[in-house]
């Protein structure tokens, strides 16, 4: 089991090492880049959507398809979970 | 450079999920270690968005004196997080119940005494 | 799993309105204020998950059928995509925004830049926050119900 434990912990550490040195080739902080959507989104939702909240309008209005796929997979969780606890009897 | 803090954060808390997750033998101990990777990856997309010196997208009592897109803080990453983390719950919820069922089945949570299908 | 004892209970009792209330006013106010359908539904779930643990899985079990809770869960759904095809109906798009502008229920504009928080504004907003919080409040109210229940009993009827 020791060359097994050796070999996983020099592959941790090499992995390791290129997630840090990827961390310097990302935008720099607070500065994003394309941010072209962004800024018409929060422009334009108070005379578009009609609401204050930026992150809802995202949410329900501008994205809603994917809110639609959220509620199908929280609706096949709780079927399937009912599905495993079936039998259960007194 | 001190400003790095929340990425290496992030690489932090992958790799805590990820030892706990191919290291140990009791099936809670994995389950845990799943959830862990999938808080990390939250936190790193939230991070993404992050404007320096912004406050939040919504227009009820605004601070005076904001001027809006360009001190404000990106609203697309934070509702990408939002649906993240209810996938990461019904994830949670369904290896949850498969290992109650297996547990009682087999008598045990030890990975390596599950290896044969009992009949 | 088995009931606590009266303290317990007497303090369950007193928290649980308040935690009831305060996330209805979450749901409600979502187009205001920071939160929305799924934080409001999560906080209402977990002041359901106190009452579950003060009072024993087995009684609360025998008072809730979990196919109703299902039933309830299912309206909300309908609800959300009720919503959604209308705007199909009246203005042509999928998820359309059909009461922004207009004089029906939620319609007034507010103007823009920093404004105070009136009720009446948001379109279609606060009815598909509504149908995802009951949504959120029954699925989850009902997963740990179940799971409860199944890690209480001796063995299963196989």
């Amino acid at each position: 089991m020791d060359k097994r434990t050796i070999a996983a912990v020099l592959a941790f550490t090499i992995v390791a090492v290129f997630f840090f040195f990827s961390i310097f080739l990302l935008h720099p902080w607070g500065a994003p880049g394309n941010v072209q959507m962004d800024n018409h989104i929060i422009v334009n939702t108070q005379n578009e959507t009609g609401t204050n909240n930026g992150v809802t309008s995202v949410v329900f209005d501008y994205r809603g398809f994917d809110t639609l796929g959220e509620a199908t997979i929280l609706f096949s969780a709780v079927a399937g979970v009912m599905m495993i606890f079936r039998r259960i009897k007194e | 450079m001190i400003e790095y803090i929340p990425y290496v954060a992030v690489i932090c808390m992958i790799f805590i999920g990820l030892y706990a997750a191919i290291f140990r033998r009791n099936l809670i101990k994995m389950v845990i270690g799943i959830t862990i990777i999938e808080s990390g990856v939250n936190l790193f997309l939230i991070t993404l968005g992050y404007r320096e010196g912004g406050v939040a997208p919504i227009y009820t009592s605004l601070p005076p004196g904001t001027t809006y897109p360009e001190q404000m803080v990106l609203p697309v990453p934070q509702a990408l997080t939002l649906t993240s983390i209810v996938i990461g719950v019904a994830v949670l919820a369904l290896m949850l119940s498969l290992v109650m069922h297996i547990y009682r089945k087999y008598g045990t949570l030890d990975v390596q005494k599950i290896r044969r299908l009992k009949e | 799993m088995t009931e606590m004892t009266k303290i317990v209970k007497t303090i369950a009792n007193i928290l649980f309105p308040f935690t009831v209330i305060f996330g209805l006013y979450v749901i409600a106010h979502g187009h205001l204020t920071p939160g929305g359908g799924f934080q409001g539904g999560a906080i209402v779930a977990s002041g359901c998950a106190l009452l579950l643990v003060a009072y024993g899985s087995r009684w609360v079990f025998s008072r809730i059928k979990e196919k109703r809770l299902a039933t309830f869960e299912s309206i909300g759904a309908i609800g959300f995509i009720t919503v959604a095809l209308l705007g199909i109906v009246f203005s042509m798009v999928f998820f359309g925004n059909f009461l922004a502008g207009s004089h029906l229920l939620f319609g007034t504009v507010p103007e823009t830049g920093s404004t105070l928080a009136d009720l009446n504004t948001g379109g279609v907003l606060p009815l598909m926050n509504f149908a995802v919080g009951v949504k959120v409040i029954a699925g989850l109210f009902v997963i740990v119900v179940v799971m409860a229940y199944a890690s209480s009993t001796k063995e299963w009827s196989q």
